[in-house]
């Protein structure tokens, strides 16, 4: 299990070729990646974290996750700072024997670190900045779980 | 007890800082906002509506009716939008 939060840009497709050497006993592998998405005139995306407590949210989520599923391994890895058009800002993937465990986990740990681990955007546009507001939706996905 | 109080995103923007250490008596996280908002406007301006704030107390997330007993660091956000 591998957790990063980091301001430095990563290669999605390098973390997944990494994450998915060594195994033997793997037979699926899914992986997400969240980009910044241009959007009515977004010049950049501010993410503000709490230092002390972001890592160990997402190691409490993660091992909700290994607790729930029968994964061989898992990563994730969260950025903060600013964040241009097109950056990746963060990835999910999970190994596991067979598929559905790895799609479920997935899924999971991305529903849970949209509202419970302690990120904030900020867009910046040609008019300002503005806090993304969380979705009343992200928080009724939890309840899927 | 001496507290470390944090805040995150709009609430920090609203009360101009990010983090302070206050002297406190309060036995509840609604007891230390009560305390707090006594103080100034931009604290009870920031802390208006209490249904658009989280909280977490030594970094994990809890209520508005948790008990500060012990508790050394309590951070204040809004709903968290990661992902």
């Amino acid at each position: 299990m591998e957790i990063r939060v980091q301001s430095e840009p990563f290669d999605a497709g390098d973390a997944l070729t990494r994450f998915s050497q060594g195994h033997k006993d793997v037979g699926a592998i899914v992986s997400f990646s969240g980009l910044v998405r241009v959007d009515g005139g977004l010049r950049y995306m501010e993410i503000e974290h709490y230092p002390g407590m972001t890592a160990k949210a997402i190691t409490a989520l993660a091992e909700q996750a290994v607790a729930r599923w029968d994964l061989r391994d898992l990563l994730v890895i969260h950025r903060y700072g600013r964040l241009e058009p097109g950056a990746q800002i963060m990835m999910v993937a999970t190994a596991a024997a067979h598929r559905a465990a790895a799609f479920e986990a997935a899924d999971f740990l991305m529903d849970y670190l949209k509202s419970r681990a302690p990120f904030w955007k900020k867009e910046v546009g040609a008019d300002g900045a503005a806090w993304v507001a969380a979705k009343d939706e992200d928080e009724a996905a939890l309840d899927r779980w | 007890m001496t507290i470390d109080i944090l805040y995150f995103a709009w609430l920090r923007e609203r009360i101009g800082i990010p983090r302070e250490r206050v002297d406190t008596d309060a036995a509840t996280v609604a007891d230390l906002v009560d305390e707090l908002t006594a103080r100034e406007d931009r604290y009870a301006v920031a802390f208006g509506d209490l249904g658009a704030i989280r909280v977490a107390v030594d970094q994990e997330l809890t209520e508005f009716d948790a008990a500060l007993d012990g508790a050394r660091e309590v951070a204040f956000f809004p709903p968290m939008t990661g992902g």
